[in-house]
This record gives structure tokens, C-alpha cells and sequence, in this order.
């Protein structure tokens, strides 16, 4: 992984340093509420109900365990021992004190971690496929691409203060891992007909109040010129996006407003004047890759026979080896999932206990590192079959190997009202019930692929308008309702959910997703998946056993 | 009243002239809509003539004109109007502008940091007191990942 040289350091201590300065001047009184705001949110914290929240960027989703352990050391010294994984791959502290965010953010840079730009009106971090470079269905290993961008967006001087957040995806696989057509600008690395890769570039998409497919402004862009194209599109949303209404100011109004076609227009303009000084230069990109190469992998590891004979022993680690590990390019290694939906903890919690378990996994088993996924898990991405049965194991013993990746249980949450300024439900509780209704692991099991995202307010963190299910809490005279969706996606056919009817009281929704389910086990003819028997039947049935 | 330039505190006697107001003697500056309507008498005034850019304006209206205007003062009606960064930006890189570029309006002491990599390099605040952290955010950052003005 990407490993920082003396400049990259400098830059995030000095930011350090700037910031202790900004929290002692606000502290004293020299820097009123609205600019603090300003600035701590462009240092990842936040205020919320109970405490301020801090988000520390996980570039792309890579940590190494060395990360892992200062990760487990700050939730312990600063926090209540645990952390949170995000949908952008980033970690949330929910209780750190203010006046500790200085003296947080220097032991995060003693790593090479920071929380710049995780939140505020500004380029955020840029997430990808959290199999990337391990995947068997690549075109490209993106990071290399994604450190580059990383480091164009990191105090971007003209790009801190846009109409509002903006967010950068990308994905080098063929199956789209990374939601890119859900995202301000989305990169998918595709092979054009002369057998060259370069980037489709998607621009307007986006969940929150107003979800929106993204729309194709590009369909091949040469890779070289990468920045250039990033840096017209935001210097056009930047001038032309609305500033007059928040709810309004994302890119996807402009996009909506003016028309893909005028947008591609100005994007295309503004581009020809910047391309030729922009170029990422061959040697720039070989340097970068560097950091990527793959691991030193053993060559025989797939003749190890350990593997097939402990599946056929135990069903409890065949069962764990088929949702919760993904195939590897490289014969004999897996990628291993580690669930942080256990059922009885909040989804995307994790302990510093475990984090510190993780970091110990990931230096015996997969060269010591690991990675978030945006559905709020982890991976251990490079694991050699023969030590598969012991990581189980391990895992097992930490809570951490429920096998529901991609099942009903593998929901995606956001806080809720229990923790979140904005929510107006909750979430988590909820999430518990239907963990509850769906106990029984082999009807989740025979359920199959299904992804429920649920979010306590419309700003949507959760993705909840992209869930095969999706619920929404909303706030109605003071009373927490739900409003469902069905057969939304973030996938290649990206969709938005459909309104399944009225919004349902608290006490209804898991009751509702049960009888989802019923219906679908009904309907669904042989191997059909949930997402196809919605797209198949329409919603009507189900709105039918409902109300 | 006073102003940062160049890193220095030093006095200034620009006055920035509005719309409806009678356009009297000494340095000026005016809104680039009356710039761009007032130009040819404007050339007959005294003292030098400098051109206010609203958050709205387009910077490429004056790139004619620029080796006429000894002054352009970027407008921050609001410290979270971002738009000015790229005017700035834009009238160093592409248009080549040399001459001083100001900052003017509500912002803060700490975006000055970034007001200066985007090509500004004077500071107009109400508050006077605020110079000091202006100028000493300044040297915030010693090194940096992207081209820019500076």
C-alpha cells in the first residue's frame, strides 16, 4: 500500500499543527461558531447529540495493521473502545472530547492517517472496490489511480469551499463494487476497442435527499488525462452550482438543471484549456503503482489439500468459506471477509479489541493489511486456503465471522437518532429486530442475496434508496415511521428503489420485512434472487401482503 | 485604512465605489458590470481603476481589458462563497494577470492560506485585528500536492 515520503508527512503535520491552532483560538474566543464549524468539519468533526464525532479518512479503504493498532489505540484512549466503519470506507469515533481532537489527529499522523476533508463542503475521500487488485473480474487495479486523486483533492486550494460535499468513486472491475454511478463523479475502468484502459466518467449521481443515477459524460477519457478532467468538472460545478439553496447545491441539480448535454459542454471547454499542462506523467503513475505491486505469493499454495478436506469435516466452515470469502486471482488464495454484523452488535462496529485482533490476523495471514468495504465490513484480502480454517477459527472466536456477508443481516446503517444531529429515527434498533426475525441462519441462507439499507433521515447515509430493501426513517409529528422501498441497486443496473406505499409505524417494519420475504419465497422461480423476482413481479404483490 | 499586501500591513487608499455612487477622484475600484459599461469615460479618470468580482461575474469579460486595471478586488459576500478561488485562479493561470489581486468581503483569517495558492495576494477585512492571523496563516503549509498559482 501506499506508503508516505517526507513531503506527504510534512503536510499532514503541519496540518496538525494548523488545527491545534484553530481549536485554541475557538477555545479562546478568537474564531466564532460558524467559521469553527467550517474548519473542523474540513478536519472530520462533527457535533453531534450526545458528543462530537470524529471521521478519520481510510484512504481508499487500506489500512495496515500498524493503522489498525493506533485505530484501537485512540477508541481506547480517547473514545469507549470502539469505532465505527462507514459507507465512504472511513472509521467514526462517536465520543472523543474537542479539546482531544489535536492531540487525536498527531497520534493518527504518527501513521500516516488523518481525517482531512471527511466532511465540509469539499472534495472527500475517494473509496473503490474493496477487492481491488485481488478480484478475479479486473480490468485494472484502480488505487494506484485513487492515491493520485487522493492527493489532487488533499487541500485542493481553489476546491474547499464548493456549493457542497463532493464525493469521488472508482471502480477498475467489470462487476461495480464501488457504486460509481451513485457518486458526484463516478471512474470505471474500461477497455476501449483498441484494447487500451482509460475511464468512463460519470458525473450527477448521488443518493441523500434526491437520489439520482449518475450519467455518462465521457465514455472514454485517456488516463493521462485523469486530473485535468477531474479539476473542469469541479472548477465548473464550483462557479455554476447552486449556492442559493443547500438542499440544491450538489452537482446532480446542475447536471439536472442544465442537461448532460450543456454540462459535457462546459466540462468539455473548460477541459481543452487545462489538459496539455496537466498530464500525469508515465513516470508519476510507475512511481505511484509502485506502492501497489502485489504481494510475494506463495507459488504451490493452491496443492495444499488442508482446505477441501476441512470443508468436507466441517459445515460450519464450508458455509462461512461461501458467503463470507470472495475468489483471488491468484490460485490458492482467497479473499476473506471479516463480518462486522454480528447480531447482536450495531452494524459496522467494531471493538478495539478486535481491531487490534485484526491488525495481529493481518500480519500473520495477509501481509499486514486490510481494508473497509462500503457495506461497513472488513477484508483480509490475501489469504492462503491452507490458513483459512485457522483465520475461521480466530474470527469465530472474536465475533466476527457471522456468515452473512451479502444476506439479509449484512444491512447497511447509519447511526440514527441514537448518535446522529440529523437523524429522525432510528436505525440501529430496528437493524436488532430483524436480526432477531432472521436468526435462523439457514433461512437466511435460503433467502440468499439480498441487501437491506436503512437510514434515520432522508439525507440517505445509508444508501437506503439503492437497498433491494430499503428503509428510510422519517419524523411525523414528533412519532419515528418508515418508508420501504424495493428493487433499488448500486450495482452495474443501478436502480432506485420503489415506494412500497404508506410509511409504517415503528412496531410494523420488521413484521414488513418478513412479510417481504414471504412473498418472495413464493414467487421466486429456481435459483431467482430477490433483486430479479422484484424486478420480475413489480412491487404490487408485495404491497398487497403488506397492507 | 489598512491592508495586507504582499505579507505586509500597510495603508491603502483604494475606495471601492458602488453603483449609484458619483465616481470622485483618486484610485478606484468599480463593479465589473459598470466596467464593462463605463469603460471608455472610466479611461479618463485621474487616478488608477481597479474592477470588483462578484461571485456571479464572469472573469472572462475583462480579460481584454486587463492591462487597463491596476487593481481586481475577488468578492467574498460570504466565507463560504468558493468562487472566488476560481476567479482568481483563472485570472493568474489562464488570463496572466500581474497586477494586485485582493480579497475583499466576510472570510476568514485562516482561508487566506489558500486565497494566496489560488493567486491573491492582498487582504482587505473590515476587522483589523484579524491581520495578525492573516498574515501568520499564511506560512501554514510548506509544502503542497497541486499546481496552482503559487
Amino acid at each position: 500500500m501506499y506508503q508516505y515520503n517526507d513531503d506527504d508527512q510534512t503536510l499532514i503535520d503541519e496540518r496538525v499543527t494548523q488545527y491545534r491552532g484553530q481549536t485554541e483560538r475557538y477555545l479562546k474566543g478568537e474564531i466564532g461558531e460558524d467559521e469553527f464549524r467550517a474548519l473542523r468539519l474540513m478536519n472530520g468533526l462533527y457535533i453531534q447529540t450526545h458528543a462530537p464525532m470524529l471521521r478519520v479518512a481510510g484512504p481508499y479503504g487500506l489500512l495496515s495493521s500498524k493503522q489498525l493498532r493506533m485505530l484501537a489505540h485512540v477508541s481506547r484512549k480517547y473514545d469507549k473502545s470502539y469505532a465505527h466503519i462507514t459507507t465512504r470506507q472511513n472509521i467514526q469515533f462517536n465520543w472523543p472530547d474537542l479539546k482531544n481532537v489535536p492531540d487525536i489527529l498527531a497520534d493518527l499522523a504518527s501513521v500516516q492517517m488523518h481525517a482531512i476533508q471527511t466532511s465540509g463542503n469539499c472534495l472527500r475521500n475517494t473509496t473503490t472496490d474493496h477487492l481491488a487488485g485481488v478480484c478475479t473480474d479486473e480490468i485494472e487495479d484502480p488505487r494506484a489511480y485513487c492515491e493520485i486523486i487522493r492527493q489532487w483533492t488533499i487541500l485542493h486550494p481553489e476546491f474547499a469551499y464548493l456549493p457542497r460535499k463532493f464525493k469521488i468513486a472508482v471502480s477498475g472491475s467489470e462487476q461495480d463494487r464501488a457504486a460509481t454511478q451513485l457518486h458526484d463523479i463516478g471512474l470505471h475502468l474500461i477497455k476501449n476497442d483498441a484494447g487500451e484502459t482509460g475511464f468512463r466518467v460519470l458525473v450527477g449521481g448521488g443518493l441523500g435527499r434526491t437520489p439520482v443515477i449518475g450519467k455518462v459524460i465521457r465514455p472514454f477519457l485517456e488516463k493521462k488525462h485523469l486530473l485535468s478532467y477531474l479539476e473542469a468538472i469541479v472548477r465548473v460545478y464550483n462557479l455554476n452550482g447552486r449556492r442559493d439553496n443547500k438542499y440544491k447545491a450538489r452537482i446532480k441539480i446542475l447536471v439536472k438543471e442544465s442537461g448532460i448535454d450543456k454540462m459535457a459542454e462546459w466540462v468539455e471547454a473548460e477541459w481543452q484549456q487545462i489538459k496539455d499542462g496537466m498530464e500525469v506523467s508515465d513516470e508519476r503513475y510507475a512511481e505511484t503503482k509502485a506502492h501497489f505491486t502485489p504481494p510475494t505469493y506463495e507459488e504451490n499454495a493452491h496443492q495444499d489439500s488442508s482446505f477441501d478436506a476441512n470443508k468436507n469435516q466441517s459445515a460450519a466452515f464450508a458455509t462461512w468459506i461461501k458467503y463470507n470469502t470472495a475468489d483471488h486471482k491468484t490460485p490458492g488464495y482467497r479473499a476473506a471477509f471479516v463480518s462486522l454484523k454480528a447480531p447482536d452488535s450495531p452494524p459496522g462496529d467494531i471493538t478495539d479489541k478486535q481491531l487490534d485482533a485484526i491488525a495481529d490476523l493481518a500480519d500473520q495471514f495477509s501481509f499486514g493489511e486490510a481494508r473497509t468495504t462500503h457495506r461497513q465490513n472488513m477484508v483480509l484480502a490475501d489469504i492462503k486456503q491452507a490458513d483459512l480454517f485457522d483465520l475461521w477459527q480466530k474470527l469465530d472466536a472474536l465475533s466476527l465471522a457471522t456468515p452473512n456477508i451479502g444476506t439479509a443481516t449484512d444491512m447497511i446503517c447509519c447511526p440514527g437518532l441514537d448518535f446522529c444531529a440529523l437523524a429522525n429515527a432510528g436505525s440501529i434498533g430496528i437493524a436488532k429486530e430483524i436480526n432477531e426475525a432472521l436468526d435462523n441462519i439457514d433461512y437466511l441462507h435460503d433467502i440468499g442475496d439480498l441487501k437491506i439499507n436503512m437510514s434515520g433521515c432522508m439525507n440517505g447515509c445509508a444508501h437506503q434508496s439503492v437497498g433491494h430493501i430499503g428503509i428510510l426513517g422519517v419524523d411525523k409529528k414528533g412519532v419515528e415511521w418508515y418508508q420501504l422501498t424495493l428493487g433499488g441497486s448500486s450495482e452495474n443496473e443501478a436502480a432506485l428503489g420503489e415506494r412500497l406505499g404508506p410509511a409504517l409505524a415503528k412496531d410494523q417494519v420488521t413484521q414488513a420485512v418478513s412479510t417481504i420475504l414471504d412473498v418472495y419465497i413464493k414467487q421466486r422461480l429456481d435459483e431467482e434472487v430477490f433483486l430479479d423476482t422484484v424486478k420480475r413481479i413489480g412491487v404490487n404483490p408485495f404491497k398487497e401482503a403488506i397492507y | 485604512m489598512k491592508i495586507i499586501k504582499d505579507k505586509q500591513i500597510i495603508e491603502d487608499s483604494w475606495q471601492h465605489i458602488a453603483d449609484d455612487e458619483e465616481i470622485g477622484n483618486g484610485d478606484i475600484t468599480v463593479s465589473l458590470s459598470r466596467w464593462s459599461s463605463e469603460k471608455n469615460t472610466l479611461a479618463n479618470h485621474s487616478g488608477n481603476i481597479g474592477v470588483r468580482i462578484a461571485p456571479a461575474d464572469n472573469v472572462a469579460d475583462i480579460a481584454d481589458d486587463l492591462n487597463k486595471i491596476n487593481l481586481i478586488a475577488v468578492e467574498l459576500p460570504a466565507f463560504t462563497d468558493g468562487r472566488a478561488f476560481s476567479h482568481a485562479r483563472l485570472l493568474r493561470s489562464r488570463y496572466g494577470y500581474e497586477g494586485e489581486i485582493r480579497a475583499v468581503g466576510k472570510y476568514m483569517a485562516d482561508q487566506a492560506f489558500y486565497l494566496q495558492r489560488v493567486g491573491v495576494n492582498a487582504f482587505e477585512l473590515e476587522d483589523t485585528e484579524e491581520y495578525p492571523a492573516v498574515i501568520s496563516t499564511l506560512n501554514d503549509f510548506t509544502v503542497k500536492y497541486q499546481a496552482s498559482t503559487n
